[in-house]
């Protein structure tokens, strides 16, 4: 990623077009968050590019003022992939939603965090269709009853972090649409990482699912079930500080500090090369309920799809010299008529 | 026994115009191989030729069943010839299976080289047979060789490093050595192929060459084959020739058509028969800055080919039939932001899987109106596989200028079949323009569709170009600025400038040309593969006296603009396809003419004599 030393004020990232989605929702949160983010990122904003596929969220592009292609539903990481190989020199990133991410686009979710293709994806999760005006996600809770499930959702909810973790992502994050100064964070550490990132954004749909995340974002919620993770720290939270989480036989598991001697706590490192424990974090929730990790919880380098697409080609360059069209077509055997 | 070596005796040559010779045999038997051996010496010779190859969708299928027989027809000329051949006059049979299944295309009194060491009872009975055929009278009316193709190879073989099963691997090089001295065709193309495929194992390269030997000793020492023939150099037009088959000329096509335009080639890909060789010749080409793609699945291999052509590429989308359903939305998407891209169809026979190795001309309509919404694009299609190279250039000419998704047709036919190609320099190919764009168009900022209002196509800005920074997608658009909008006159004038945009493409494409009597009464029309066996037909049918012109369309989509003058100059219109009527739809309802239908859809192209006997029957109606 080419820098140049360029630094805008958050007006000179918002678009012309007027922002449309509902008053109140969470979006606007999360884009204040980004355009805040990226006047300072320190990319020129001709060399930004949004993508997205559909839902509320993938009217995200139309309010940034860089370049943006609003797709198609569940594409939208591939549809970032041609972009990306094609100029490696951009900053390119997704906005997605829980349906588009992890429903109709699971498939496209999953190789792009495998193969490391160089792109951020931002799944902003609410838990809900919001578009179509509110049927169940795959990450809404069991039992969820919605216009599309009025006797309740009988389907267990995907948990994001495993899916991410479990498809080999190298960066993995987590964080809620109030929380401005953690989403600044966890997009700084997002931007700087060379290869996919996969951040959840928890984000409250006002309208059809109101209040989802209070257990992380109410006064009291905030201060008991947020469980954040900092890079080298032990991990403690509680209102006094007064819970840790272990790992014991590869299982994370929260305790009471009195219950353990500190030493036992997990000192949280995002660098790991196996993401065991990583994953283990992911689950000591199962959605936005109880004791839920927040923050970084992977991130390592290893090559990225880019890099290696272009190596491949200044190698075939290097060795084979530049192509050469009459060669090409006269390299199967020739014969002459004369 | 001694290393073979090869000897010359006397023979009787004779000088004929033109063989047809079909190599059949299990799929693991290696007669695609023996059969491009083959084609490949004629093709040096100086031959001119037309090649079928024909394989079962599984891998390999049962031994000794029908259901496993692979085959492959070649018909070498010493004059222009346009098709694969109509019956073959010779027929390698390598088991009962592989003879039960092509008899009936054996030409009366053809030569019919069986492996006679295949014939024993289990394979005989797998095959369907009751009786031994070779005895029970029906291969009567044909001249039978039987040769111990099994026995020769272990013979030649016994000293060798091969050993145990692994020695009959190389049976095919018995009927490959035994045709190459019936046609008096040199080895030494050959053996200098075995020794460069075998480097890394000289004892297999060994093996093969030795066999090879063997088969061709048998010729010269069974008095049988001593008459044998040869078929001089064709009179093709003077230049140099390549064999080349449909996705390889159409690979390259792409690779120039990058060149020629200046940008760098994206190619999105999912495997699928008879399309993934584009891939495979694509991906050994990184050295022309061509990035190929393996996507997850069809609709990732369309999508990153919409990422790619909005990021400056020449972007590109291969698939077959099946691929082509997966792609339909995201093609609507590149239509509707006008995005510039070439999707790829390589037709086979359907619905549903159908018949994944066989060719058939049945997407036809899914290519021009397989898509929600109002969403014409331009629609071509290859006749051969030389002329894959030039409609894979004219497809992203098209793409390029006019900022729109184009689907290029080919099918199984051309894609796996192949010819002796009239080499062009590149230097003579036309440079392709674009409408990429580094500046501002208005004062009021950029505006993303704002047109030229020549060929109506938008402006292209790719990310990285500063000052045009803007947003598009699938959501409708403000003409001019691109923006969002659900305004009513405004979506009915995107859609009508979308529709006359395409159509407007009518004046920038090749008049349609006539081929045959042009005086006739009837004309044959035709699309695709069925190029070489409606010409062949129609010239047939002059030869003979009777009045018959022929065309081809490139563009389906639209139409030449004169093809209302040639169809009117016309009393009846004959159309070809191998599909249930497909283009006929299309030229009863643009032109209102009774046009008359010659269909099938068996897997297997038309002959040209069957063509010429089907014109007839339907002039003389």
């Amino acid at each position: 990623m080419s820098k140049v030393p360029v630094s805008y004020k958050r007006t000179d990232l918002q678009s012309d077009q007027e922002v449309k989605w509902c008053p109140g929702c969470g979006d606007y949160t999360i884009l204040a968050s980004v355009q805040s983010f990226m006047a300072e990122m320190g990319i020129s904003k001709e060399k930004i590019v949004f993508v997205s596929g559909i839902g509320c969220a993938a009217r995200f592009p139309y309010y940034m003022n860089t370049y943006g292609l609003h797709t198609i539903h569940g594409r939208a990481p591939a549809v970032a992939t041609g972009v990306t190989v094609s100029n490696p020199d951009l900053s390119v990133w997704v906005v997605s939603g829980d349906g588009d991410a992890l429903s109709i686009g699971g498939n496209h979710l999953i190789h792009a965090l495998r193969k490391n293709v160089n792109i951020k994806i931002l799944m902003f999760n609410n838990q809900i269709y919001g578009l179509t005006k509110g049927q169940y996600s795959p990450t809404s809770e069991e039992g969820k009853k919605t216009k599309s499930s009025p006797f309740g959702s009988v389907e267990l909810p995907f948990n994001p972090m495993s899916i991410a973790l479990g498809a080999e992502a190298s960066f993995v994050a987590r964080s809620v649409d109030m929380d401005r100064e953690l989403t600044a964070q966890v997009l700084q550490e997002a931007s700087t990482h060379n290869g996919s990132a996969f951040v959840e954004i928890y984000q409250n749909c006002n309208v059809f699912n109101d209040k989802a995340f209070e257990q992380l974002t109410s006064k009291e919620g905030r201060v008991a079930n947020r469980i954040n993770l900092v890079h080298g720290e032990k991990v403690i939270f509680g209102a006094e500080d007064e819970f840790a989480v272990t790992i014991e036989n590869g299982e994370a598991k929260v305790v009471k500090r009195t219950d353990i001697d500190d030493s036992k706590i997990y000192v949280h490192d995002i660098t790991r090369e196996n993401p065991s424990v990583a994953f283990s974090l992911s689950r000591l929730s199962h959605g936005p309920y109880g004791p839920t990790p927040m923050g970084v919880f992977r991130k390592v380098q290893r090559e990225t799809y880019n890099d290696d697409v272009i190596n491949q080609i200044n190698f075939a360059k290097d060795s084979k010299g530049a192509g050469d069209v009459d060669k090409l077509i006269r390299s199967l055997g020739t014969w002459n008529v004369d | 026994m001694e290393e073979p070596t090869l000897a010359t005796d006397k023979k009787t040559v004779e000088s004929i115009p033109a063989i047809t010779i079909r190599f059949a045999g299990d799929s693991g038997d290696g007669m695609q191989l023996i059969g491009t051996r083959f084609t490949d010496t004629s093709a040096l010779f100086g031959n001119d030729l037309a090649t079928l190859p024909s394989f079962p969708a599984e891998i390999r299928a049962p031994q000794g069943t029908i259901a496993g027989v692979s085959s492959f027809q070649v018909q070498i000329a010493d004059f222009d010839i346009l098709t694969p051949g109509d019956n073959p006059e010779v027929l390698v049979a390598m088991n009962p299976a592989a003879l039960k299944a092509h008899l009936h295309d054996l030409a009366p009194n053809g030569m019919l080289i069986l492996n006679e060491d295949a014939f024993e009872e289990k394979n005989i009975t797998k095959a369907g047979y009751k009786l031994d055929p070779r005895e029970s009278g029906e291969l009567d009316g044909y001249r039978v060789f039987e040769v111990p193709m099994e026995k020769l190879t272990k013979e030649a073989l016994k000293d060798s490093e091969i050993k145990g099963r692994a020695v009959l691997r190389s049976k095919n090089m018995i009927a490959l050595g035994l045709i190459s001295w019936v046609f008096n065709r040199p080895l030494e193309d050959t053996v200098n192929w075995i020794n460069k495929k075998f480097e890394k194992l000289p004892e297999v390269a060994d093996a093969n060459i030795k066999t090879l030997k063997t088969g061709y000793n048998f010729g010269i020492t069974v008095e049988a084959f001593h008459h044998t023939y040869v078929v001089d150099k064709a009179k093709l037009p003077a230049g140099e020739y390549t064999n080349i088959n449909g996705n390889i000329g159409l690979s390259w096509g792409l690779v120039a058509a990058a060149k020629l335009s200046e940008l760098e080639l994206f190619y999105g890909s999912y495997p699928i028969t008879p399309a993934s060789d584009i891939l495979h010749e694509l991906s050994k080409h990184k050295n022309f800055d061509v990035i190929t793609f393996q996507a997850e699945d069809e609709i990732a291999a369309a999508a990153a080919t919409v990422g790619a052509s909005f990021t400056g590429k020449l972007a590109v989308t291969g698939t077959s039939g099946p691929g082509l359903a997966l792609k339909s939305e995201t093609i609507s998407l590149a239509l509707s932001a006008e995005l510039p891209m070439v999707i790829v169809n390589v037709q086979r026979g359907g619905p549903s899987t159908g018949l994944p190795t066989k060719p058939e001309q049945s997407d036809l309509l899914f290519a021009l109106y397989g898509r929600h919404g109002e969403s014409p694009l331009p629609v071509l299609a290859s006749r051969s596989p030389s002329h894959a190279f030039y409609t894979a250039i004219e497809a992203s000419r098209i793409a390029l200028k006019y900022m729109t998704p184009v689907i290029l047709l080919s099918d199984n036919y051309v894609a796996t079949g192949s010819e002796p190609w009239l080499l062009p320099d590149y230097k003579d190919l036309p440079s392709l323009s674009n409408n990429l764009t580094t500046k501002l168009n208005s004062k009021d900022g950029f505006l993303p569709f704002h047109r030229d209002m020549t060929t109506f196509a938008r402006p292209w800005a790719t990310p990285g170009t500063p000052g045009l920074e803007h947003r598009i997608g699938g959501l409708e658009k403000e003409e001019g600025t691109g923006n969002v909008s659900y305004d009513s006159d405004n979506h009915q004038y995107m859609t009508d400038m979308r529709a006359w945009k395409i159509a407007n493409i009518a004046n920038d494409i090749e008049p349609l040309e006539l081929n045959g009597d042009e005086k006739a009464d009837t004309l044959v029309l035709g699309w695709g593969s069925t190029y070489g066996g409606i010409t062949q037909a129609v010239n047939r049918l002059n030869e003979k006296g009777v009045k018959v012109a022929s065309a081809h369309l490139t563009f389906i989509n639209p139409f030449p603009d004169n093809l209302g003058e040639i169809l009117s100059s016309f009393k009846t219109v004959i159309i070809p396809e191998l599909n249930t009527g497909q283009l006929i739809k299309l030229i009863r309802e643009r032109f209102l003419i009774d046009a008359k239908g010659i269909n099938k859809v068996a897997g297997v192209p038309f002959t040209a004599q069957e063509l010429a006997d089907k014109i007839e029957e339907k002039i003389n109606e």
